[in-house]
């Protein structure tokens, strides 16, 4: 693709057109080694047409079968009540035996169909952990360029979430009371507090009540110890039940309200997060080899934040990264004693 | 013993599952039927009748007298039952989310005809949960379905005490694939969901509550493995017994009664060497007559051809033949019952109640049919079984002969010309319903309707009984589609668990060298196109029977695809746009009902429209030749129909439309 395409695909693709959405995400997608840099220089014009404003980007994270999608429906629902378009990036398994996958996810948002106002993508883990795939950032991006709010769902409890915070503005833990998840949650420790609290399903009343009150509790005491710094934001816990279409409302507001609080530092919060995706990124193509080479993690970090400062996107960075890699490898003389090892 | 001497029993209502097209049309095909010797009437509604929209609701598209009759209003029921005898005729009407208001709409009629309602004899289906997990035409979430179906219930009871207000169905729990054992335990437990929610209105008294359960029927399936049948209808009466006994404490036996209808199995329908299955429909008729102590109260038979396409009146006429030479040429009604003492019989039966007991106790503990709907459990087990079911007869582990077995044979007489071996519906009647329902909406007294609607919409948002104000409804001239508009105004709408999970069926370990082969060649193209291949699976149209859907969604992911499954009754744009936003390689169309011809094409012209028309696109169902190269001229890649079992060689097709289209392969 020439520059001038990339240029014209990424201009209608901020202008919402879903054709263009649905070609930028098909180029995005792609796992081709050789499409990595088209990718990266995609993301990068895409990142310059008018990124501060770019959507709304929140996580709904959580154990399967608490009701995700269909909240993710609900909330889709909310958000185009208040005058939003919303992008959905629903993600799903991939099973270990095929490599194929069941997106099910889709099935479960019927009402959002029809509504050029909606975009929803289906991904599968492709075998990768914490359900977040390394073309998740990237559609993800594609769809905050287009869209005022783009919501993503992914499987699992703990480590996930972390993943998601690299991803997302604001991230939500879904839970269902009565499940155990709760307590789980709290006995593995509040290691990256999310930003919201949601307890689904919450058709139980008793039940409900009692999940907000553990969370509550734990919450408060976290604050407790970390000390209530000024003009912190307090993570609510809410209930809901998009079955019935209850709590939806104050979820959205809450959502809203940490848009608000995020504020200026939205902008901070994206670059960390793509630095730390980067990292990642960087580790799972070439290994921890890779980050020691380049210094070790710390050094790293502080690189790759002066090459987002530069308007490098997560996806360049892991290039930028990745070559500086291969060119130390080399002139180390480290790589051709390793090629010359028996394979 | 001399012919004729010996005292005989009174041989079940025969029926015929009949309806299309228009309810003039219907009422002719309903009063020949009687005139052969039917003793009951079973309506088939359309589609649209049956998931509550108007012939000229744009998801009605192409349903229209599809698969049954269009009832709109009192004017269509009016003719459907034109010269019929309410007041002498036991009338099944399989109709379930808008069963209060075709009840209502035979209620009207009858008040008018001056007929008293406990006169009335008859059965609404009414069983919400299976549509849930099988027949796909609910509208309502559980909670406010259950409600109808309570308010039905206890309005019957005192009302119209001779009507069957619920038919529980273990009929299509079998059609999705059900196990012998769990088609008895979801049936029990679906039985004991309507049970407690009728207590729980507290609207009815001790004894009628006794009524209540006397008049609870079933509608039941019966299977080519008819010895298990037999005994699956003796653990049935076993289980009802106990359970209406014990949990409910209903003392009269006769109200703890098993009193079911049958229409056999239509899944093993053949399409190859269709003359077989009126074979198969005789050996499963039997299954659900010889035991006397568990002997169907109505029969109703598919016909042979089913797996063609629909059925002519001679294909109906038929299978009616059959039961009339049980019923009165042989000597089965004049003996008790053959199998009490049987050793083999009682053994098997013991062990089906056992097993079915502890899987509705796993029901139980998840809290009950209807949270075991809502979490997909059911749903997921009985797509498993089906997928083992397929798999069973695509490795020829399971016989079925003509198809896996005894393929050569001679070309049969009865199917010389394939398109007028069935019934056509002729595309006219779509037109026609339309018209009608202008000219209906616009003779009726409007402010009437408004006003009978608003009381509908207000008691719907309290816990009063809605069949009284749907009956006033459907006297001030209301249709189907406004009457379930107005409740979906209050209850929302609902779409139930596909039971197409991420992890449907990963512990079959698909294998052997088909499926390795096929996944290598997906790993390849992932490899050349950058991304995996993405399979597309809708079912256009009103439509609810998903099986064939599941089971290639289920098939895709194992051999490799990333498979999106979308569910049930969508429109053709939905489906275009889907692809789209999914950037899908391959779409795939399921439809049963008979509409492709419409359907199809606009899925197609969707895809062009928004520049994806290069996407192929398969389609399968029942689908007769004609329409099949119709939609290939068209511009659809392939058209699959129930002879094609075998899945391995559907999904390799798949793969090759991929390879060509993707990797110029």
């Amino acid at each position: 693709m020439q520059a001038d395409e990339l240029d014209a695909l990424a201009r209608s693709v901020v202008a919402a057109d879903k054709r263009s959405v649905a070609k930028a995400l098909n180029l995005v997608e792609s796992r081709r080694e050789q499409d990595r840099a088209l990718i990266g220089a995609f993301l990068d014009r895409l990142g310059r047409e008018r990124a501060a404003e770019f959507g709304h980007r929140i996580g709904l994270t959580g154990p399967p079968g608490v009701g995700k999608s269909t909240l993710a429906a609900s909330v889709a629902l909310e958000m185009r009540r208040r005058g939003k378009s919303v992008g959905i990036v629903a993600v799903d398994p991939t099973s270990v035996t095929s490599g194929g996958s069941l997106l099910g996810d889709r099935a479960r948002m019927g009402a959002l169909s029809g509504d050029d106002g909606i975009f929803v993508r289906s991904y599968a883990t492709a075998g990768e952990p914490g359900g977040v795939t390394s073309t998740a950032l990237a559609s993800i991006s594609v769809l905050a360029a287009a869209y005022d709010v783009v919501l993503v769902e992914t499987v699992g409890v703990g480590q996930t979430e972390t993943d998601v915070r690299m991803l997302v503005d604001t991230v939500a833990l879904v839970l269902q009371p009565g499940s155990g998840d709760t307590i789980q949650f709290l006995k593995a420790g509040i290691m990256e507090i999310p930003d919201v609290f949601v307890v689904q399903k919450a058709d139980h009343e008793d039940l409900a009540d009692r999940a907000l009150g553990d969370l509550g509790s734990a919450l408060r005491m976290t604050h407790a110890v970390s000390g209530p710094a000024a003009n912190a934001w307090e993570t609510p816990a809410l209930a809901t039940s998009a079955l019935h279409g209850r709590g939806i409302e104050p979820l959205v507001d809450a959502f809203d309200r940490h848009r608000e609080f995020l504020g200026d530092s939205t902008a901070n919060r994206r670059a960390e997060g793509s630095v730390a995706w980067a990292m990642r990124e960087l580790e799972r193509l070439h290994g921890r080899y890779a980050t020691n080479l380049l210094g070790g993690r710390t050094r790293l970090r502080e690189q790759l934040a002066v090459d987002q400062r530069a308007g490098a996107g997560a996806f360049t960075l892991v290039e930028v990264a990745a070559s500086r890699f291969l060119n130390t490898l080399l002139a180390s003389g480290h790589g051709p004693a390793r090629q010359r090892e028996p394979s | 013993m001399t012919i004729g001497t010996a005292k005989r029993d009174r041989p079940w209502i025969m029926r015929t599952y009949a309806g299309h097209s228009t309810a003039k049309a219907s009422n002719e095909l309903f009063r020949t039927n009687l005139s052969r010797g039917q003793t009951g009437l079973s309506v088939a509604f359309d589609l649209p009748t049956q998931t509550g929209y108007d012939a000229d609701h744009v998801l009605a598209r192409g349903e229209v007298g599809k698969v049954g009759v269009p009832v709109s209003h009192l004017g269509d029921m009016r003719a459907l039952l034109d010269g019929i005898p309410l007041e002498t005729t036991n009338t099944s009407m399989t109709i379930n989310a808008t069963a209060t208001w075709l009840l209502s709409l035979y209620l009207a009629l009858a008040e008018e005809r001056g007929i008293e309602k406990n006169k009335l004899t008859g059965t609404t289906q009414n069983d919400i949960i299976k549509e849930y997990l099988s027949r796909g035409t609910h509208v309502f979430p559980p909670a406010p379905s259950m409600r109808l179906i309570a308010d039905m219930i206890t309005y019957t009871v005192r009302e119209v005490p001779q009507w069957n207000p619920i038919n529980i169905c273990s009929y299509h729990l079998q059609e999705a694939g059900a196990t012998t054992v769990q088609e008895l335990a979801y049936a029990m437990t679906t039985a004991i969901a309507v049970l407690d929610a009728v207590r729980d209105t507290g609207r009815i008294t001790g004894v009628e509550f006794e009524q209540v359960v006397g008049r609870i029927s079933f509608f039941c399936n019966a299977g080519i493995r008819f010895v298990d049948e037999i005994c699956k209808m003796r653990a049935f009466v076993e289980l009802w017994d106990s359970i209406t006994r014990d949990r409910y404490g209903v003392e009269d036996p006769a109200m703890r009664r098993f009193r079911y209808g049958v229409q056999v199995n239509s899944l093993g329908l053949t399409e190859q060497q269709p003359e077989n299955n009126i074979i198969r429909i005789v050996l499963e008729m039997l299954a659900v007559t010889l035991s006397k102590d568990a002997r169907a109260r109505a029969v109703q038979l598919p016909a042979w051809n089913e797996a063609l396409g629909l059925p002519r009146p001679w294909d109906q006429q038929w299978s009616l033949r059959a039961q009339q030479v049980l019923a009165f040429e042989s000597d089965l009604l004049e003996h008790g019952d053959l199998f009490n003492g049987s050793h083999v019989v009682e053994a098997r039966v013991k062990q089906l109640v056992e097993a079915a007991r502890q899987e509705i106790a796993e029901v139980e503990r998840r809290g009950g049919a209807v949270p075991c709907v809502e979490s997909g459990y059911i749903k997921q087990r009985l797509v498993e079984s089906n997928a083992l079911r397929v798999r069973a007869i695509e490795t020829g582990e399971q016989v079925v002969v003509g198809v896996n077995k005894f393929v050569d044979g001679a070309d049969s007489p009865l199917v010389k010309d394939r398109a007028s071996s069935i019934q056509t519906i002729d595309p006219i009647v779509e037109e026609q319903q339309k018209a009608a329902l202008t000219i209906w909406r616009s003779e009726r007294d409007e402010a009437a309707c408004r006003a009978s609607l608003d009381a509908l919409r207000a008691a719907a948002k309290t816990t009063e009984n809605l069949v009284p104000l749907s009956i006033a409804c459907a006297r001030a001239g209301v249709t189907t589609g406004e009457w379930s508009d107005a409740l979906r105004d209050v209850f929302g709408e609902y779409r139930a668990p596909t039971g197409v999970a991420p992890v449907s069926g990963e512990s079959r370990r698909e294998s052997g060298d088909e499926v390795a082969a096929l996944r290598l060649r997906l790993d390849a193209l992932e490899r050349t196109m950058g991304r995996r291949p993405k399979l597309l699976v809708g079912k256009p149209g009103l439509d609810g029977h998903s099986n064939g859907a599941e089971q290639i969604a289920i098939k895709a992911r194992d051999v490799g695809f990333d498979v999106v499954y979308e569910g049930i009754r969508l429109t053709p744009k939905q489906i275009a746009d889907a692809a789209l936003e999914e950037g899908a390689h391959v779409v795939g169309l399921s439809i049963l009902s008979g509409s492709h011809a419409s359907l199809v094409p606009e899925v197609v012209a969707g895809l062009k429209a928004h520049g994806i028309g290069d996407v192929p696109v398969i389609v399968g169902g029942i689908i007769p030749d004609p329409d099949a190269e119709m939609l290939l001229a068209s511009g659809v890649a392939r058209v699959y129909t129930p002879k094609d079992f075998a899945l391995n060689r559907i999904m390799s097709d798949i793969v090759e439309l991929v390879e060509r289209r993707y990797a110029g392969g």
